[in-house]
């Protein structure tokens, strides 16, 4: 349990950090890591490089690099009334009232007054839910369209690349970013492919048009370390005559890299220590992929795991005991339902899909119900979509998920469904004390939908994002278009 | 092959024979019936059903003597689903497995004579699932996917309709379609411009007509060259006369105007397949009565070919006039049913029966099956489905499945799947 507590107190402490760099403009980094300009001159003591390294050295100098810029988009105070208030955790409301305040939820409830002068959406006795999350996604990273020359998701060059970051990959300009708006998605994960044992850092992002992907960061948002098990690391390797070409070669290939990192946290702790005392040592030398490997033992650092099997994630909680680091999610997770009380107790999410499967020998036994069978194990159970496509009808994934499991007798409520695509997809990216629920101070991420959010013939009629009308279905000015569509004659409906 | 084949004659005929239920006189009654044929739709109706055929439709239709009664309840009575352009029952598993890959040949000498009628497996698992989505009948396309590494193949071959029924043979109708790849795909194979493309298919086309008037000659070795196997050439002479259909996956705008004009010129019966920029010429492909079948979910630009992909197409195309099919994507990729596909075309402006019919009598008439299947008419199959619900929305499922009259258990590998797992006792899963 204590690897959990640290956790939360390192996010809490990154959230405030990157929190406060939403409100006032961060002073430039690189000056903040060289604020001694006169500490290396000619009377410095001659270990000085311990108290301050030239920018760049010192990993533990700035963890919030890249920094997020944010800016909600402009908001009234707004209040949706005659609404059926869906969200997880708690019984449909079915005529009620929702009130958006600065960005965040500021009242929610069936006896909720409008305050004066709030702008009033009447919904009619429309469904309102909390804003849909997608933990696994490739938008930017392999955009539309999927042409080579943006095919930027798998540096496929070695079994190991924790040292790349998928936010540097992200095409903000991508087309899908506004089709997944127009489907209610607020919040993405971006995760680099699966080629890799390690494939990289995840970034988390606001599903805001934007110039940047750092205006697209959510904030305070922890950082993931994406893993792969099983077929794609030893097809993709094996296929080039090199490890890893089997699955013990995988699990080989995982233990030697998490040695490589405790080795280099114990270099820079022996540093530091040597340092502080004002001896003589050596700077150890910065190493990318390995300050993403430590980061993970340190707890700072997620880590969603690419895993279909069974028997395979079992192997991989094993080296995540024998580590010590804590396996947030498996993605895919085709069987997780045969092992849903070991999820449970492990605290692991499960990333997976209805209608997706048996597309690959690891996937062979995916089946319809796995979320709804989770979900009754009490394990964390979560939907996907992994998918350009299918990222804009996530809402239908979970009604054919919640249907399976009722023809299965799992007796599955409205409330719950809905976590699938949006509490507990938060929980899994360590967002949940902030978005995935319509409960009071969350960030005002909300989808009004044009029916139940279970029917197919449903669509958001209106989609907000920290309170900020970021889609209408009826008002074409408030649908973003990447720049890439601008001028383009064949363009035929809003979706 | 001769190596392969005798042993697996041998496990064949060692397995005890599959129990095959025997087509019964049945009555579906109360049922809110969508017959998508003459009798429109029933509020309140009986469907016959007698030797594998459906005998009568009505609200009022005489039950016979002795008939089983399934009580629909209320509930809604369609035809099967067909599912359009899929590899069901030809791939069994898709990525890693490709011995079980038998829609697409990377051969030299056959394109378009490959005919996937003899890759069906009727024992493929991923059938009862489809079944399970309320499809009763399947069109099965090669592709060229993953095998195109030759060139101046452009043809994948040849289509079959299948029923999902047990039983031994599935195949309902053989040579159904020939499939070509236009678009970016078939530049690639045609050297890397859609300009060779359609040089090439004249040329091909050239070639079959020489072909035919000249067999004597051929056979004597005194005709000239052609560009295609003698396999491949006899396959394309019934698409040449305009008696098999051509379906071309073709996406663009300007493609689509070339391949109709193509299609005039040649005097051919083609049936258009993507098609996502169709709408900007729906009055085009309507007037040339070409029909076309749908992707679905196709609404991004996810090539230079699909800039203008709405998932409003479905919606233009039919209000223009052109017959429309969705398509079902494999199975295995989200694919367990049409259905939810033809539900999301109406949440952009399909009206509900067109949709209904865009996987039912519409893929029928495509295919050139509408007199067995698609609708539920007297003399026609019974491939009946009795749902929970509207059949496009996804809390709803199929009650009843009925296969030539014959109704379909329940079950699949994945409800074993899940009962072995939601109901654990004191032994390993594996003995239960």
């Amino acid at each position: 349990m204590r690897k959990f507590v640290s956790v939360a107190v390192i996010v809490a402490a990154m959230a405030c950090a990157a929190g406060c760099a939403t409100q006032t403009p961060a002073p430039p980094r690189a000056q903040a890591a060289n604020s001694k300009p006169g500490a290396t001159g000619a009377g410095a003591e001659k270990n000085i490089e311990a108290k301050v390294l030239p920018p760049g050295l010192d990993p533990s100098v700035n963890p919030d690099l890249y920094p997020s810029t944010y800016r909600p988009l402009p908001s009234a105070t707004t209040a949706i009334i005659n609404a059926r208030i869906l969200s997880p955790g708690t019984p449909e409301i079915t005529q009620g009232v929702l009130v958006m305040n600065g960005g965040k939820i500021a009242a929610v409830g069936a006896d909720v007054k409008p305050p004066p002068g709030a702008t009033i959406i009447n919904a009619h006795g429309r469904v309102v839910t909390p804003g849909i999350i997608d933990p696994h996604s490739h938008l930017g990273v392999y955009p539309s369209p999927a042409v080579e020359a943006m095919s930027d998701g798998n540096e496929a060059t070695d079994p190991n690349t924790a040292q790349v970051w998928a936010e540097h990959s992200v095409w903000p300009q991508d087309p899908g970013f506004a089709h997944a708006l127009a489907g209610g998605v607020t919040t993405l994960e971006i995760l680099p492919g699966s080629a890799n044992l390690f494939g990289g850092r995840s970034v988390i992002l606001k599903n805001v048009a934007a110039t940047t992907v750092q205006a697209m960061k959510f904030p305070g948002a922890p950082y993931d370390l994406k893993m792969a098990c099983g077929e794609n690391p030893k097809r993709v390797y094996g296929g080039k005559g090199r490890a890893p070409s089997t699955n013990m070669g995988n699990v080989a290939g995982y233990r030697a890299a998490w040695i490589a990192a405790r080795d280099y946290q114990r270099k820079w702790d022996d540093y530091r220590a040597k340092a502080a005392k004002g001896e003589k040592a050596d700077v150890p030398l910065r190493n990318l992929q390995l300050d993403t490997l430590s980061g993970v033992l340190r707890g700072e650092i997620r880590i969603q795991n690419h895993c279909y099997r069974a028997d395979e994630m079992a192997q991989m909680i094993d080296i995540s005991h024998e580590f010590g680091f804590h396996i947030a999610a498996f993605h895919h997770a085709s069987e997780s339902y045969k092992i849903a009380d070991l999820l449970r107790r492990e605290g692991i999410c499960s990333v997976t899909w209805a209608e997706w499967w048996g597309f690959k020998m690891e996937s062979f036994d995916g089946i319809e119900e796995n979320v709804a069978m989770l979900q009754r194990a009490g394990a964390c159970a979560t939907l996907s979509s992994d998918d350009e496509n299918l990222v804009q009808h996530l809402n239908v994934e979970a009604a054919l998920a919640m249907a399976a499991g009722n023809r299965a007798g799992l007796n599955i409520t409205r409330p719950e469904a809905i976590s699938w695509i949006t509490l507990n997809p938060a929980k899994t990216l360590g967002i949940d004390a902030k978005t995935g629920s319509l409960e009071v101070g969350k960030m005002a991420d909300v989808v009004l939908w044009s029916a139940d959010p279970f029917s197919v013939y449903a669509i958001p009629d209106q989609v907000y994002i920290d309170g900020g009308l970021a889609w209408d279905a009826h008002n074409p000015a408030y649908q973003p278009k990447s720049d890439f569509m601008l001028g383009q004659p064949a363009v035929g409906g809003q979706r | 092959m001769a190596r392969l084949l005798v042993p697996v004659l041998a496990l064949l005929a060692l397995a005890a024979p599959p129990a095959i239920a025997m087509a019964e006189t049945v009555a579906i009654t109360n049922a809110h019936i969508y017959s998508m044929g003459p009798s429109g739709e029933i509020a309140a109706g009986v469907i016959v059903v007698s030797g594998g055929r459906i005998t009568a439709v009505g609200a009022s239709a005489r039950i016979p003597d002795g008939a089983r009664i399934i009580d629909a309840h209320g509930g809604v009575v369609t035809p099967g689903l067909v599912a359009t352009n899929t590899p069901l029952s030809t791939v069994e598993i898709a990525e890693g497995v490709e011995e079980t890959n038998d829609n697409a040949t990377a051969s030299g000498v056959i394109s378009a004579a490959f005919d996937v009628q003899y890759a069906v497996n009727p024992n493929s698992v991923l059938i009862p699932i489809a079944r399970l989505g309320g499809v009763t009948d399947a069109v099965i396309t090669p592709t060229l996917n993953g095998r195109h590494e030759r060139k101046n193949m452009i043809f994948a071959g040849q289509a079959a309709v299948i029923h999902l029924g047990q039983g031994p043979d599935l195949l309902e109708k053989t040579h159904a379609g020939m499939i070509l790849v236009m678009g970016e795909d078939g530049a690639r194979i045609a050297g890397g411009s859609r300009a060779a493309e359609f040089v090439l298919l004249a040329g091909l086309m050239e070639d079959v007509r020489a072909y035919v008037h000249n067999l004597a000659n051929y056979d004597l070795g005194h005709s000239r060259a052609y560009g295609l196997s003698r396999q491949d050439l006899e396959a394309l002479v019934p698409v040449v006369e305009g008696r098999e259909p051509l379906m071309i996956s073709v996406h663009r705008a300007a493609d689509i105007r070339q391949v109709l004009r193509l299609a005039r010129e040649q005097k051919l019966k083609i049936i258009l397949e993507g098609a996502e920029e169709g709408w900007s010429l729906a009055p085009e492909i309507a007037a040339a009565q070409v029909p076309v079948l749908l992707r679905g979910y196709a609404d991004l630009p996810q090539s230079f070919d699909m800039i203008g992909s709405t998932l409003e197409n479905a919606a233009h195309l039919n209000a223009a006039g052109v017959l429309i099919g969705i398509e079902n994507p494999p199975i295995y990729e989200g694919g367990r049913t049409p259905r939810i596909d033809a539900g999301r075309a109406v949440a952009h402006g399909l009206p509900f029966a067109a949709a209904l019919a865009s996987i039912t009598i519409n893929p029928a008439q495509i295919w050139g099956v509408a007199d067995r299947i698609g609708s539920l008419e007297p003399g026609k199959d019974a491939d009946i489905v009795v749902w929970s619900g509207d059949p496009l929305e996804p809390l709803s499922a199929p009650t009843a499945i009925m296969i030539k009259g014959v109704e379909q258990p329940l079950r699949s590998r994945d409800l074993d799947l899940r009962d072995r797992y939601l109901h654990p006792t004191d032994l390993p899963p594996a003995y239960h």
